[in-house]
């Protein structure tokens, strides 16, 4: 019986862990300009197709490099084409130029790669290896997820506490006048934080494609559990991000062992409005400005 | 413009008329088929024009509430009661007329709901979930608003999708007509055509008349003072809650008419009525038709889900609705009409008038830095 | 694919145009299929077929001497679009029958209009109800649902098999096959102790699973087409399972085979017989038209032809067979045509059609296959 309930608990790790990873990416451009970009889920979209095509003709690490490195370019174009020289734009405008953008990014998607499924190799082992922690069973390539987020996690924080440039978005984000008033280059610090998120979800998305599968429409479910996941753990901290993945993970994987699981979504959004009616700035936000 | 929306709306029927007139004799009567759909679609989506536009709420779910109306309709009018006939309830139900007998498509007699019978439980089921979820999500602002829509209409469709009894994927097929005189119902065939086209744009008009009449009304200026400035219009004693829960409601109800409409004429409805890409090319309408314009909207969305119907967007239909939306939000956000010099200026010199109220967002205006809010405090 | 469409209405209308000795007006044939959106893998690989078939038909002359003229519309899968676009083809442009929908929902929400048209439908979706009760009108080609479930419990009573665990798509095609693999379990001794259906975005499916490991079962089915066939039989690998996996005949797809990679090895599904046409004896009526259909379809798009192709492929043979039979394209001599033909070899099987049969296949049209060394291979007993 425990078996069963660490397996469950394997099973809840993995959801987890696919989420957070594109949860992350959220918070970078959300500190810089407190807006959420729906599109993020198309950057991990994005990475696993980029990955995909050039992993023929180069080694895996390479492909993955160059795909992140492919999908920042994108974030930055994306950022100089639309966003740079808007004055003042709403809330509601900028929600709405970002979901148009992920349909565009989408739409582009399956005209160059097709409807055709693809993923990436594993990165250790096949389709079949598994390894058996405490009884419960499951794929290296979760292992390759956590690691990654947790490297995402640390390198994230890293730069908005410690870098220069970190710095600067967080005074950006902050009270932009008062950032530019000071000589911050705040146009191009917007620009730099589309190019790291773009890079991030690049990242998640190659990670997590020999477990999910990369199709052109791949992003618009990654792009919803990920920002569930965001804004559960109160936009604005990457740790916090991970932590209500985690805790998201674990509520949707023991869900399907009490209701059938068609509804193992819904969970999720019935989760994400219930914190948004009571407590909208997450599960782990501090009542103070906000943490990287 | 302000006291002449019957001549506005008598304007409008004449155009419809005549445009009836011209498919007929022209002999291409078949197009009365899109436009009579395009109707329908267009009543939900100058109900949305009314939330986001006058009081400038965004809804990302507004299919969901749409899809309610239709889905509750269509289950009532096939839902085969026969095998219960010996069950108290529903001898008595069906001896005051709510449940009716009526032939069934391939043979035999199926006991069901009476249509205007489950219209009135459509729109009020849609009332009510407007309220429920009302309540807590009209509280939100800025992208947590956006994404508590979005995730409503999420689970709508989860549960369209998901539900053994609502047909699941196949969606309920079979609905029959919706009968409204003694010899016209609201059905999809040829010969019904006309009469069709015409209870479709007139319930469209009475629509556009009702709202009308909200938007030149104190009501109307009370939500244009809401979504100008929440504090002041608050501080200046209007019950801002319940104004953006009634307006939240009103949408929904006439979604959900629009729904039950659309349902019977196309004889059933499926999942996708509810899909989160409908609900944002309901948004991308009205962005084109323009955020204030009711009439702006009408047009817009009445040439575009025409165009989508008739499927001059090919394989592109949704990229079509996506480039409207980013080009129209970065060039124009007020409205395609914006475009034309005189109210171009126009809509400039109201933008830095009305001055946004903070809705949260960080670093991008000015507001924000006097408001004193930062990322990760919003919507409270 | 819009393209192509303008290309061959072009070439159409220019034949028409032109002054010939025999003024014949081509014979309109719609298509209403979901080429974009969530059913693409049905609808391109049909589009593509179809207009194949046709560049085929009208470069030998068309049917009875009449070219034919391909009217394609993409319903993305979308039934309001179906039943806006059927209407266009019905009362419009007047087609003389209609080819598709892919999908059981847009071929339910049009049926009924479709027989008021008095308009030929051989439909490529599998649900049932297309043909049950029986529209006078109204065919479809793909194989019965019910058939494919009784080809895997056949494996199953030979395999010992009692307990097994059930995983469906929340799609048309997922609950169909509940419902048949539901209903005909008894009837082979069969019990279903376990039963999960999942969201067809699904990324993973180690909890359902997980579900499934902790009844115990002694098989598993997954019946369901999109990416996640491929994520479960993965998953239920990955989680130390070795009992046998059972597919449904949306396997028959070489692309999820190659996604699920080692993982596919062993699994058993039924299918049509177009993945192992050259496997076939000489003798095997379909292994000509099998052989012909791969290899044009193969060489013109590259890429692995499908068994749901097979269906639009079926669909127009019947109708094109139907016409020359029936002298020309008149309506009820064509339907009645349809109607009574047997022994027609396609894609898919060998039909036999009747008043009462608006589908003509038999449980002969399947054959159970398996994957070996990433390709499919024959089951052998």
């Amino acid at each position: 019986m425990s078996e069963l309930f660490f397996q469950y608990l394997m099973a809840g790790l993995t959801y987890g862990m696919i989420y957070a990873v594109v949860g992350i990416g959220f918070n970078i451009i959300y500190n810089a300009t407190g807006v959420i970009n729906f599109a993020q889920g198309e950057f991990a979209m994005l990475g696993g197709m980029i990955a995909v095509s050039l992993v023929g003709a180069v080694p895996l690490p390479v492909a993955i490099a160059g795909a992140v490195l492919a999908t920042m370019a994108i974030g930055a174009l994306i950022e100089i084409a639309f966003f740079r020289w808007l004055s003042g734009p709403s809330v509601l405008r900028m929600i709405v130029i970002t979901i148009g953008l992920s349909i565009l990014i989408r739409e582009a998607a399956l005209l160059v790669w097709g409807q055709q499924v693809r993923a990436l190799p594993y990165f250790t082992g096949d389709e079949v290896a598994s390894l058996s922690i405490g009884g419960a069973r499951m794929s290296p390539q979760v292992l390759w997820t956590v690691g990654t987020c947790g490297a995402m996690v640390v390198l994230v924080t890293g730069f908005f506490r410690w870098t220069t440039a970190g710095k600067q978005m967080r005074a950006c984000a902050s009270n932009r006048v008062a950032a530019s008033l000071c000589g911050l280059p705040t146009r191009n610090l917007v620009t730099l934080s589309f190019v790291l998120s773009a890079g991030m979800g690049a990242l998640a998305g190659c990670v997590v494609s020999p477990i999910t599968y990369t199709q052109y429409n791949v992003g618009t479910g990654l792009a919803i559990k990920g920002f569930t996941v965001a804004i559960l753990g109160g936009l604005g901290s990457s740790l916090a991000a991970v932590a209500a993945g985690l805790v998201l993970g674990q509520l949707e994987a023991f869900s399907v062992s009490l209701l059938p699981s068609a509804y193992k979504d819904s969970v999720s959004i019935a989760v994400l409005l219930a914190i948004l009616f009571v407590r909208p700035t997450g599960f782990f936000a501090a009542r103070v400005a906000y943490r990287p | 413009m302000r006291s002449h929306r019957h001549v506005q709306v008598g304007a409008f029927m004449a155009v419809a008329v005549a445009a009836q007139l011209l498919a007929v004799y022209s002999g291409k009567a078949f197009l009365l088929t899109q436009l009579t759909m395009s109707a329908y679609y267009t009543l939900a989506v100058i109900a949305l024009s009314l939330l986001m536009g006058h009081a400038g709420q965004i809804s990302l779910g507004h299919a969901g509430f749409f899809a309610v109306g239709g889905y509750t309709s269509a289950v009532l009018t096939t839902l085969d009661l026969s095998p219960r006939r010996n069950e108290e309830i529903v001898g008595v139900l069906a001896r005051v007329g709510v449940l009716v007998e009526r032939a069934e498509l391939y043979g035999g007699q199926v006991l069901v709901v009476h249509p205007w019978v489950a219209f009135l439980c459509a729109v009020a089921l849609s009332v009510t979930l407007a309220f429920a979820v009302g309540i807590p999500v009209m509280k939100l602002k800025g992208h947590y608003l956006a994404m508590a829509t979005l995730g409503v209409g999420t689970i709508i469709f989860s549960v369209a999708l998901g539900t053994t009894w609502l047909g699941a994927a196949d969606g309920i097929s079979g609905v029959p007509a919706f009968p409204l005189l003694r010899n016209l119902g609201v059905a999809g065939g040829a010969s019904e055509r006309v009469a069709n086209y015409y209870v479709a744009f007139g319930l469209l008009a009475l629509g556009m008349l009702l709202l009308l009449n909200l938007v030149q009304s104190r009501t109307g200026r009370a939500l244009r003072a809401i979504h100008g400035a929440e504090d002041a219009a608050s501080a200046m004693g209007i019950d801002v809650a319940s104004l953006k829960l009634r307006t939240f409601v009103l949408s929904a109800a006439l979604a959900a008419v629009a729904g039950v409409f659309l349902t019977h004429l196309n004889g059933g409805i499926g999942p996708s009525e509810a899909s989160i890409m409908k609900s944002v090319k309901y948004v991308a309408i009205v962005a084109v038709g323009g955020m204030g314009s009711l009439w702006g909207t009408l047009g817009t969305s009445l040439a575009l889900s025409f165009f989508s119907l008739r499927g001059w967007f090919g394989a592109f239909d949704d990229a079509v609705f996506g480039l409207i939306l980013v080009a129209v939000m970065l060039f124009a956000p007020d409205g395609v009409l914006t475009l034309l010099p005189a109210r171009a200026a126009a809509s400039r010199s109201r933008r830095t008038r009305a001055a946004p109220a903070p809705e949260g967002d960080g670093g991008y205006e000015l507001p924000v830095a006097l408001a004193g809010q930062r990322p990760g405090e919003e919507g409270r | 694919m819009h393209m192509k469409t303008f290309r061959v209405l072009a070439l159409a209308a220019a034949m028409i145009a032109a002054p010939r000795a025999l003024a014949e007006e081509p014979i309109k044939i719609g298509a209403l299929l979901a080429v974009s959106g969530p059913a693409a893998f049905l609808g391109a690989p049909e589009a593509r077929t179809l207009q194949m078939l046709v560049d085929e038909t009208n470069a030998r002359g068309g049917i009875q001497g009449r070219k034919v003229q391909l009217v394609l519309k993409d319903t993305g899968a979308s039934p309001e679009k179906a039943i806006s676009f059927a209407k266009q083809l019905i009362e419009e442009e007047k087609v003389f029958a209609i080819i598709g929908p892919a999908t059981s929902g847009e071929t339910m929400a049009i049926k009924r209009l479709v027989e008021e048209g008095k308009t030929i439908m051989l439909s490529c979706a599998a649900a049932e109800v297309i043909v049950q009760p029986v529209a006078p009108h109204v065919f479809k080609t793909a194989q019965k649902d019910s058939h494919a479930a009784i080809k895997i419990f056949q494996q199953m009573r030979e395999m010992k098999i009692s307990r097994v665990g059930l995983l469906t798509s929340n799609t048309g095609f997922g609950k169909a096959g509940k419902e048949q693999i539901e209903k005909l379990a008894p009837d082979y001794g069969i019990r279903i102790v376990a039963s999960e259906v999942y969201d067809k975005a699904a990324t993973d499916l180690t909890a359902e699973v997980t579900k499934m490991k902790a009844a115990k079962v002694e098989a598993i089915v997954n019946w369901s087409i999109e990416p996640a066939q491929a994520i479960a039989i993965k998953n239920i690998r990955q989680l130390g399972l070795t009992i046998p996996v059972f597919q449904s005949h949306g396997f028959g797809n070489v692309e999820y085979a190659k996604a699920a990679g080692a993982a596919a090895e062993g699994v058993i599904f039924p299918a049509g017989r177009l993945h192992v046409a050259d496997l076939l004896p000489k003798t095997n009526p379909q292994r000509a038209v099998l052989v012909a259909y791969r290899t044009g379809y193969e060489s013109r798009f590259s890429e692995d032809a499908s068994g749901f192709g097979g269906y639009a492929h079926d669909a127009f043979r019947i109708l094109a067979a139907a016409i020359e039979q029936a002298g020309g394209p008149d309506r009820e001599r064509v339907r009645a045509a349809i109607e009574n033909m047997k022994g027609f070899v396609g894609a898919s099987g060998v039909f036999n059609f009747s008043p009462a049969d608006h589908n003509g296949l038999g449980l002969d049209a399947f054959e159970l296959l398996t994957v070996k060394n990433g390709r499919f291979v024959p089951l052998s007993r």
